[in-house]
């Protein structure tokens, strides 16, 4: 277990090694900073001087372990746009995003789940199709276009959900949250079930599959010969089969909600991460794009393990280190 | 045999509705078991043993159905209960092992879980009373160790243990009859005669009925106090295990002990049938074994023979043995 913890942290670290070269690459190739910081009038004296202070005369490697230090000390940079430090720039928008992706995911996870069980156990009933041909349409309907319907007719036609911002929020010093407010709430209901929308018929489908393949193997039927309750096979035996590969996409999916809500938060006027991102492409603001290119591959490595922990926890083949087969 | 067998099966008739039409799996079986006794019953790979099995507990897989007939357990009809008490008599009453060892137990589970969980459902025992019956049962069914043991998984377990579990997952609630399907196919030579000699006197001592499906007539011989002959879905004889073995009437099964290689005789080439079962949809009219029996006559390509007594409790479906004929 131990050993398994540290071969992932190794391999999480190679990782956030290479993204790290890559989040800084782009100062060097997204133009040239200098440029991007003198006035236009500056002296050809001016920009050397402040390449000298800035370090960017060094090699390529020096700027590169320069930067890694200061990144692991929490030092991205200054933002180009917003003249402050990026990490309080992210900061600020860290928990708007957080909030919102952490809503969409228990959003796909508690309704895509049961739908995915109702669907795999009853799959002649009408209901069953019904389901099915909506997912259809949750898969297939653009996330922006899914957000403008929403707000068209909750917001505009019906009036009853706000149509953009998070509402009121409460600042508890290190976060600021919109789950302590009524109008933090309502605010986070459109963006939460836009966002969620692809999730839950990924989530649904997925347990629908793995609930046929299950329900059709020889424990199953042995669980039934016994004659367990209909409770106990269909969510203790079948259910708990299913789950590796539920929790595997799950992860993944977990990750890019954080990376592409994006669109989401465009729509919705969102103040989180995404939106703060597609500022800064506008601006060619690139200490806040490389920082969030690390932050985001941070947050899949992270996932990622947490996905690997959870397995070992799901299924006991895979804790192998006291696993040793009897003889006859 | 005794005046109140345990279990009658009488004209059963199992089909599959496809879209070619409905293919009769199980056409016309009766037999009965009395209690505490072993029924063997053999036949060729779709010859339908599996599928009465099936039927029996309840578990046929759909589009299966039983279309005609009736199954008595103890005088009940057992064979159009709806499913919710079916399945109260699934491990109370009718106990089931199937094929395969190694896919009957869920992977996700401890083996005490799943032990306890069926003594549980059965019984009105408290948690520690069902896990001092688990581990009695582990016991007796000759698990070393099985304190040790209880608290495992399947994958920890070798397949003839695993086998072992599966026993005494079926003797769980002390049920009066065992639907043993195939319970040694899946395991090595040397395993398989062990679990018969555990299955034979676990049997004996609890007094449960088995029928026991197999193509083995080795392990027939070996456990069975009767056997009965399965062909194309019909039982093509039936009678004590001694009469059939030592003076089989019917032509295929003639065939089969004809078959059978013998230790100490030199043989170059293996005596088999000619030609092979036919094909669910391509049952001949008459008595499905005409295209391969050597006996054949007019009467056999035009009518269908039933059972036809030909000694005490010894009765063979074949219209050589059919009185006023005048062919045998």
């Amino acid at each position: 277990m131990i050993a398994f913890v540290i071969r992932r942290l190794l391999q999480s670290l190679i990782v956030m090694l290479v993204v790290g070269f890559v989040a800084f690459s782009m100062f060097n190739f997204l133009g040239d900073p200098i440029n991007n910081m003198v006035g236009q009038d500056a002296t050809e004296e001016d920009r050397e001087n402040l390449r000298v202070a800035l370090g960017l005369d060094k090699p390529f490697y020096v700027q590169f372990l320069v930067y890694l230090s200061n990144a692991v000390q929490g030092n991205f940079g200054t933002s180009y746009r917003l003249g402050m430090p990026v990490v309080d720039a992210l900061a600020d928008r860290l928990p708007a995003t957080l909030e919102l992706v952490f809503c969409a995911a228990g959003l796909a996870l508690l309704v895509g789940v049961p739908l995915g069980v109702y669907t795999g156990l009853h799959r002649d009933r009408w209901l069953s199709k019904v389901f099915l041909t909506l997912s259809l349409v949750g898969i297939s309907l653009p996330t922006f276009l899914i957000g403008i319907l929403l707000i068209l007719f909750f917001a505009v036609q019906l009036g009853w959900l706000p149509s953009f911002g998070r509402g009121d929020v409460v600042d508890l010093g290190f976060w600021s949250t919109g789950f302590l407010t009524a109008s933090g709430l309502k605010a986070l209901i459109l963006p939460s079930v836009t966002l969620a929308l692809f999730q839950l018929t990924l989530v649904m489908r997925l347990v629908r599959a793995e609930m046929l393949e299950v329900l059709r193997t020889d424990y199953i039927k042995f669980a039934r010969a016994r004659g367990l309750s209909n409770r106990a096979v269909h969510f203790g035996h079948a259910l708990g089969n299913t789950l590796v590969p539920v929790i595997t996409i799950t992860g993944l999916q977990i990750g890019s909600l954080i990376a592409f809500a994006i669109v989401t938060e465009t729509v919705f006027q969102w103040p989180g991460m995404g939106l703060l991102f597609l500022q800064a492409v506008q601006f060619v603001d690139i200490p806040i794009m490389s920082s969030y290119l690390i932050l985001i591959a941070f947050f899949f490595v992270a996932i990622n393990l947490v996905v690997d922990l959870l397995y070992y926890f799901v299924d006991p083949r895979l804790r192998a280190d006291r696993a040793v087969a009897g003889g006859h | 045999m005794q005046n109140a067998p345990l279990l009658r099966v009488e004209d059963l008739k199992v089909e599959f509705p496809t879209r070619r039409g409905r293919l009769v799996a199980v056409d016309g079986v009766s037999f009965d078991i009395a209690p505490g006794e072993v029924l063997g019953v053999v036949g060729e790979s779709g010859a339908g043993k599996s599928m009465t099995g099936s039927a029996i507990i309840g578990l046929l897989e759909p589009p299966g159905r039983i279309a005609g007939g009736s199954i008595s357990l103890d005088g009940r009809r057992i064979d159009n209960l709806p499913y919710e008490e079916m399945r109260k008599i699934r491990g109370k009453h009718i106990g089931a092992i199937f094929q395969d060892p190694l896919t009957s137990l869920n992977p996700l589970y401890s083996v005490g879980k799943q032990l306890v969980e069926t003594i549980e459902t059965h019984s009105d025992l408290s948690p520690t009373q069902a896990r001092e019956r688990a581990l009695a049962l582990l016991r007796e069914v000759g698990i070393p160790a099985p304190e040790r043991r209880i608290d495992q998984y399947p994958h920890q377990f070798s397949g003839g243990m695993r086998q072992r579990v599966v026993i005494a997952l079926a003797l769980c609630a002390n049920p009066r009859l065992i639907v043993a399907d195939e319970p040694t196919t899946a395991l090595d030579v040397s395993i398989q005669a062990q679990i018969i000699a555990l299955l034979k006197r676990l049997c004996r001592e609890h007094g449960t009925a088995v029928m026991l499906v197999t193509h083995d007539m080795g392990v027939i011989a070996e456990t069975a106090d009767r056997v009965a002959v399965m062909y194309a879905g019909r039982v093509a004889e039936i009678g004590p295990v001694r009469d059939v073995i030592k003076n089989p009437k019917h032509p295929y099964t003639v065939g089969l002990m004809g078959s059978i290689p013998r230790i100490g005789r030199d043989e170059e080439r293996l005596t088999q049938i000619e030609g092979s079962m036919p094909r669910l949809t391509e049952i001949p009219t008459g008595c499905a074994f005409n295209p391969r029996c050597p006996l054949v006559f007019d009467r056999c390509l035009r009518d269908r023979p039933d059972l036809i007594d030909v000694g005490p409790f010894h009765r063979v479906s074949c219209w050589k043995y059919a009185e006023g004929v005048g062919h045998a």
